[in-house]
């Protein structure tokens, strides 16, 4: 992590959405609260190449977090588009979003959010099983479960596959929410402020955790963040600033 | 299949929402319970009506009856078919019973009905409610030798509460005889001492004066004769009849010989005191006179002398304490109803019995078809008493309605706890679709959810309330040891125990409609659940 990732220019405008993995183009997005109209996004442009880990860093309501959430097609936009390998996907039915979201984009949040009936493992597990019907888990379940508890123990968490939750740290939990976002194979990570809620140890533990996928796997991250020196670890920062991409 | 799991999860960790389906598991019991007993009451009460009545009832519209009943069920048959298999004429008019109780005479309002003793029981069970077991196998309207029922043999059990037909039958038209020969005798005797100016010369009776003298009378004349005595096991039932007229001048013996015989309904003759013991006015072996219409016009009330031989007990006492039955061809002769230049008598009914499974309906339509409709009624006993039983069918039905809104308050409850539920769960339905789950899917998880919900409701409704149906008369045991208070009083009711029919179809309409309720209850639920916005899911905290 040189300075001088930090000095290379902030403007995300990639010559063409095709050659990215992931590419914004003039998003924009407004939230009505009350009478007030709150542009919280203002024509975004950002484009993600496969194997980049790059971090967006903005103070709080500069609109990351709902950045983050159309990238992952968790709300859709008023405005501008979103291509993920080339495809506008923005605007598909809600199905086939559905359906990316599953195979192609894994999530990690600040709060963790695991689902606290289920143990570790079955959180890991969830995406294959949302995947799956019943009969088609039963064929799977044994290669799933392989591959849930492998990444569970990479992550250092072979002993605790059958804890729930609440019995878990934060820093466990949030390994937890890793793996999950990871079993289904996707290509793409999105993760907001997953050391938000982690003391500093916990937060390096993680953020090594995520540098270690981009390097060894060539995982394609986008970390959101408010805190520049997490930002740092990424090969590159896009700095959002009400709602625009700002240019250095 | 997260669905599955989830749905599984929540059931084993929200107890709450079990709480809320107690209430479906109450309701479903209860219906059960409610729904065995009412089966079980109306099934028996027709059981009983049935046994009552015949399946087909082909009557004349007038009191005088028919002409020829031996020609008409000639063209029953014909009309009726296979589908027949016994028919037997009758006669009934409404009459007078009186008897005498301690010198009073009581008079009661009965029907009247004139039965053929040999084929009777064979167009229903008649027979079965006689309390003498030989009157049972085949009815005679001769005295019997004694041994009658202490016992009430439908109602089973070794206690006997009818002690006072110990002695009934022969034994006690003797004893009775005997007991007004020595009044007779002491009567004489003062009258001799006193002269013509006496007054009431028995002791220790209200008004006796007249029918005793009306006894002596008969007995000072059954003394003169010398009639031979009928043989006391097994008497002839026309015989006696006709020489069972003193008044005209035959003299005849009470304490050999008797009048007409009469089967009263056991309510006309005694009542249950309450000690549960029944005590009676008249026994078998007692005399009793009836009045009744002759079939002229206008019709005249006539009186005939009969003697009690048996009582009639169906356990309906709308029947028990109407129904008094007589030898046909004796009423027919009383009543006038024997064409002097034919020879033909005529009857008010006849009763039909059909094959087992055969459609009375159609063969009703059928006869009905075949004779002339201004003439001649034919009814099935269901018509008969169609008010009685549509009166229990409704009570049913609203009964089932009643409680079925028990189960639907019930699914409110859930709809309720279950709203809670997805408000509790928004996180981790915005969880949940951040990892791809459909919408669809997360209403599946609700739906499945008051599905399970349902079924365990419902499954422990079933087994409650068959545990409680098929133990009722123990639970109703225990009850009445518990509070001392007579829960289900046989003496009100026409039965012993509470029957219960348990029917299959029944059950599975009320388990099928609890778990269609707690799943329609969730529909709600589970529509709102599948509308949140994911994003907004994630931020509730």
């Amino acid at each position: 992590m040189s300075s001088a990732t930090l000095d290379r220019p902030v403007s995300a405008t990639a010559p063409s959405a095709a050659a990215s993995l992931l590419a914004v183009r003039a998003l924009r997005k407004r939230y009505r609260s009350g009478d007030k109209l709150l542009e919280v996004l203002r024509g975004v442009d950002f484009d993600l190449a496969p194997g980049e880990f790059v971090s967006v860093i903005g103070q709080s309501g500069s609109g990351k977090s709902t950045l983050l959430h159309l990238m992952g097609l968790l709300d859709g936009a008023d405005s501008g588009n979103v291509h993920l390998a080339g495809r506008r996907v923005d605007d598909l039915p809600g199905r086939e979003r559905d359906r990316l979201r599953n195979a192609d984009i894994g999530m990690v949040f600040q709060a963790y959010h695991l689902l606290p009936e289920l143990t570790a493992l079955e959180n890991v597990l969830a995406p294959l099983l949302v995947r799956h019907g019943v009969w088609a888990w039963f064929r799977e379940r044994g290669e799933a479960r392989r591959r849930a508890t492998d990444l569970l123990t990479r992550f250092g968490l072979g002993e605790r596959l059958h804890h729930k939750p609440r019995q878990l740290s934060g820093g466990e939990m949030q390994r937890v929410a890793i793996a999950r976002a990871l079993v289904g194979g996707p290509r793409l990570l999105l993760a907001d402020e997953p050391t938000g809620n982690l003391d500093a140890e916990s937060g390096a533990g993680i953020l090594d955790v995520l540098t270690a996928l981009n390097r060894s796997e060539g995982l394609s991250i986008v970390l959101v963040t408010h805190d520049a020196s997490i930002a740092r670890r990424a090969d590159r920062i896009v700095r959002l600033v009400a709602g625009r991409v700002e240019t250095a | 299949m997260y669905k599955l799991l989830l749905c599984w999860r929540y059931l084993r960790t929200r107890w709450i929402a079990l709480a809320s389906v107690i209430s479906v598991t109450l309701g479903v019991a209860t219906m059960i319970v409610v729904n065995a007993v009412m089966a079980g009451f109306s099934h028996e009460m027709q059981t009983r009506i049935h046994g009552i009545l015949s399946d087909l009832v082909f009557e004349s519209h007038s009191l005088s009856g028919f002409q020829d009943p031996d020609w008409h069920m000639e063209e029953i048959r014909r009309a009726g078919g296979d589908q027949i298999v016994g028919m037997t004429p009758t006669v009934a008019v409404p009459a007078m019973l009186n008897f005498q109780v301690r010198g009073q005479w009581i008079t009661r309002q009965v029907m009247l009905i004139g039965i053929d003793e040999a084929t009777h029981a064979s167009v229903s069970d008649f027979g079965r409610y006689l309390q003498h077991p030989a009157n049972r196998e085949q009815l005679s309207f001769g005295l019997r030798e004694g041994g009658y029922d202490t016992v009430d043999s439908q109602a089973g059990g070794s206690e006997p509460t009818r002690p006072a037909l110990e002695g009934a039958g022969w034994p006690h038209r003797r004893m009775r005889v005997e007991r007004e020969r020595v009044w007779r005798e002491k009567l004489e005797a003062e009258r001799a001492g006193a002269g013509a100016a006496t007054v009431d010369p028995s002791p220790g009776s209200g008004n006796p004066v007249r029918p005793v003298d009306q006894q002596v009378d008969a007995v000072l004349a059954a003394t003169a004769g010398t009639e031979p005595a009928p043989d006391a096991a097994a008497p002839k039932p026309a015989d006696p009849f006709r020489k069972a007229r003193p008044e005209e001048g035959t003299a005849m013996d009470p304490a050999k010989e008797q009048f007409t015989g009469v089967v009263p309904g056991i309510g006309l003759a005694s009542f249950r005191d309450s000690n549960g013991v029944d005590r009676f006015l008249v026994l078998p072996g007692d005399d009793v006179k009836v009045t009744f219409p002759t079939a002229g016009t206008p019709p005249k009330a006539v009186s005939d002398t009969f003697t009690v031989v048996d009582f009639y007990e169906s356990k309906m006492s709308e029947y028990d304490s109407n129904f008094v039955f007589v030898p046909i061809a004796a009423l027919q002769r009383m009543r006038g109803m024997i064409d002097p230049q034919s020879g033909l008598a005529s009857v008010n009914s006849i009763q039909i019995k059909l094959k087992d499974g055969a459609d009375l309906d159609q063969v009703r339509d059928r006869l009905r078809k075949a004779f002339p409709a201004d003439l001649y009624a034919v009814a099935t006993w269901k018509d008969k008493q169609g008010p009685l039983l549509a009166a229990v069918d409704m009570e049913m039905a609203v009964l089932n309605i009643l409680l079925f809104l028990i189960i639907a308050v019930a699914g409110f409850g859930i709809l309720a706890i279950f709203f809670m539920i997805v408000v509790e769960k928004t996180r981790d339905i915005g969880i949940l679709k951040s990892l791809g789950a459909r919408a669809a899917g997360i209403a599946g998880i609700f739906l499945g959810y008051g599905l399970f919900l349902g079924i365990v409701g419902a499954g422990a409704g079933l087994a409650l309330g068959l545990a409680i149906a098929l133990n009722i008369n123990t639970i109703r045991a225990g009850v009445e040891w518990c509070t001392g208070q007579r829960v289900f009083d046989p003496s009100i009711y026409y039965f012993f125990k509470i029957p219960t029919i348990v029917d299959p179809a029944t059950i599975a309409w009320i388990v099928a409609g609890a778990i269609g309720i707690a799943v329609a209850s969730s529909v709600l639920p589970a529509l709102r659940a599948a509308r949140l916005q994911p994003v907004e899911a994630l931020r509730h905290e």
